[in-house]
């Protein structure tokens, strides 16, 4: 077994691309879910509107890269609208039915033949539309260490995607903790309560919604910069599950926590997956247990464990409070 | 104290004891309210004036109706018919939190702390026009950050008046029923409302911690706030409201004095239906 090789993946992928994409999701998910107690099940939506609103521009319409950076935070904030302005004055489950069939629609739509020309069909797109990005790299080539290993492009986006997630979470950690975080978890725990008290419930919702739809949309740039393409079936309901993982992992309504479940997450996935390879190609797992074409599936139902025994021995997540997890019972 | 128990006396002398009777002095004036659960009517309240700066109970026997009536008067609920006003302001259609914003701030029969909130946050929460509730100027702590230090003071000595102040930092979950009760009235006390609504304030609350929620419900009235409470324990009822009205199968039924009122056939009838020999006054209800 290479167990250079083995570090080397895994800690790639724990900094990596990845990583910053489900860290990104992840956010959004907090401010959602952790913070207001909304049940977005449609964040999903929100990346591949990122991630279109990068690409569809520059390349079907010849704008440059800044504008389509604008065109995607205008169009989340407007897919927020759409889903808030009917769901939210109602209960917190109606928003979850309505936000994965909207993610739903989303994909349909991008992978739909109508807009095959500007849209690209099931196919989507693939092109050069990051150019002006890659052209500010200042690394000509890429990292190439015992332990990390990108490549000149990967590396720029590594580079300005973890400054993106710091910035972001600098200000989600200032948000949190002044009076608006304070409104928020108050919706979280009674609305009717936060009512009473004068507030307006709906507008502190909305502003949730689009606060974090706006950071899932940056997930979405970044999925579609790294990749210079963007495929509609990338968006499907599984991304949103995953970004469910990573929070939960780290632990619900703490600041750092999807940062660093994003990173578990991935850690663990390339982890479990290069081991399985390395042990099937030399012989040290018999065939008749693991073949090399059941690797991939079989490192996601060993995830699947892990994450079952977390949630057995340790539901608060990472960063969580046991006692307040207790709370929730409305004791 | 006594200077308000004068102005109550006064009001109570000049007010006709029936059903939907004026007040001198009005606050909340409600007209013709009707709410139906399908074909059953909850609420049919033909007309109703609440005296300003007094304490009216509202009482009545189970699926009277009161609750709902609470619900309707502070929007968290529409009549299908009816109109009322608040300071001569109407509310009908007006949602809940601009209610509260006029001063009209209620409380819940089933408690409502905000579990995972430290108690302390719970009561700056309540404080009203917060710089720092805006999402543009909480990204800049100091914009909001002397206010939000006046509020938390604020907070403090009124849980030092509730007598929760060691529980500051405690989350509102680990509080016991009763003090969540408490908690409740001292944060809705943080809006500084006019009048202030209780639905149930002592259920389920001890008798020690009983007779601190009847002296704070006093001091309340001291202050000139104007206070609507709905309650079944008949002593507290007794011992605190300047005024009292029964509701039954959705009307009122009766208004009057404790004492009046407790006495009044109908009353008694729609308590305990026909067969009745208790006396429900609070010397005999015991």
């Amino acid at each position: 077994m290479d167990f250079l090789f083995i570090t080397q993946q895994t800690l790639s992928a724990t900094i990596g691309v990845n990583t910053i994409i489900f860290a990104l999701a992840a956010i959004g998910l907090n401010m959602h879910f952790g913070y207001t107690g909304l049940l977005n099940f449609g964040q999903a939506g929100f990346l591949a509107i990122g991630a279109y609103s990068v690409a569809v521009p520059v390349i079907s319409f010849g704008l440059p890269l800044w504008v389509a950076f604008l065109i995607g935070i205008v169009n989340s904030v407007i897919f927020a609208l759409i889903l808030g302005i009917p769901t939210l004055r109602l209960r917190a489950d109606y928003l979850a039915i309505v936000t994965i069939a909207a993610a739903e629609i989303v994909r349909q739509i991008a992978r739909s033949a109508t807009f095959n020309s500007t849209l690209g069909g099931s196919d989507g797109i693939t092109g050069k539309f990051g150019e002006e990005f890659f052209a500010l790299n200042p690394f000509k080539s890429g990292l190439n260490t015992p332990i990390l290993r990108f490549n000149a492009n990967d590396l720029w986006v590594v580079i300005t995607g973890w400054l993106l997630v710091a910035v972001i979470v600098f200000f989600m950690w200032i948000m949190v903790n002044s009076p608006w975080g304070r409104l928020m978890r108050a919706i979280r725990e009674d609305e009717d309560a936060v009512r009473s008290l004068g507030k307006n419930v709906y507008l502190y919702k909305m502003q949730s919604l689009i606060i974090g739809g706006v950071i899932g949309a940056c997930g979405g740039f970044v999925y579609a910069l790294s990749r210079q393409s963007v495929q509609p079936d990338n968006y499907g309901t599984a991304l949103t599950f995953f970004a469910y993982t990573v929070l939960i992992l780290g632990g619900a309504a703490r600041v750092f926590s999807p940062v660093v479940g994003a990173m578990i997450f991935w850690f663990l996935i390339v982890f479990i997956e290069q081991v399985l390879r390395q042990g099937v190609t030399n012989d040290l797992i018999p065939d008749w247990l693991i073949g090399v074409n059941q690797v991939s599936q079989i490192r996601f139902m060993l995830m699947g464990i892990g994450l079952m025994l977390l949630m057995i021995f340790r539901p608060q997540g990472i960063f969580g409070d046991k006692k307040e997890l207790a709370l929730d019972a409305k004791a | 104290m006594q200077r308000h128990s004068d102005a109550n006396m006064d009001f109570v002398a000049v007010t006709a004891e029936t059903p939907g009777s004026a007040k001198p002095d009005p606050i909340l004036i409600a007209d013709h309210i009707t709410r139906t659960f399908g074909g059953l009517t909850a609420v049919n309240v033909a007309h109703l004036e609440i005296q300003r700066g007094s304490i009216t109970a509202l009482i009545g026997p189970n699926g009277a109706g009161k609750t709902t009536f609470f619900n309707l008067l502070t929007g968290y609920d529409s009549p299908n018919s009816g109109s009322w006003t608040f300071n001569g302001l109407a509310l009908n259609g007006v949602p809940p939190h601009k209610v509260a914003r006029l001063g009209m701030v209620r409380t819940f029969q089933l408690t409502k702390a905000l579990y995972r909130l430290t108690v302390l946050e719970n009561m700056a929460l309540g404080a009203r026009g917060q710089k720092g509730e805006s999402v543009f100027a909480s990204i800049f702590p100091w914009l909001w950050r002397a206010q939000d230090e006046e509020i938390q003071k604020k907070a403090l000595s009124i849980l030092d008046n509730f007598k929760l102040i060691d529980k500051k930092d405690d989350f509102a979950a680990a509080l016991s029923g009763g003090q969540r009760k408490l908690l409740e009235m001292a944060r809705a006390l943080m809006v500084e409302p006019e009048m202030v609504m209780l639905d149930e304030p002592m259920a389920g609350v001890n008798p020690a911690l009983k007779q601190s929620l009847l002296e704070h419900i006093k001091e309340l009235r001291n202050e000139g706030k104007t206070v609507l409470f709905v309650e079944h324990d008949m002593d507290m009822v007794h011992e605190i409201s300047d005024w009292v009205v029964v509701m039954s199968q959705g009307e009122v039924i009766a208004e009057g004095t404790p004492a009046s009122v407790m006495k009044n056939e109908q009353v008694i009838e729609a308590y305990l239906g026909a067969h009745h020999n208790v006396n429900l006054s609070a010397e005999g209800g015991e």
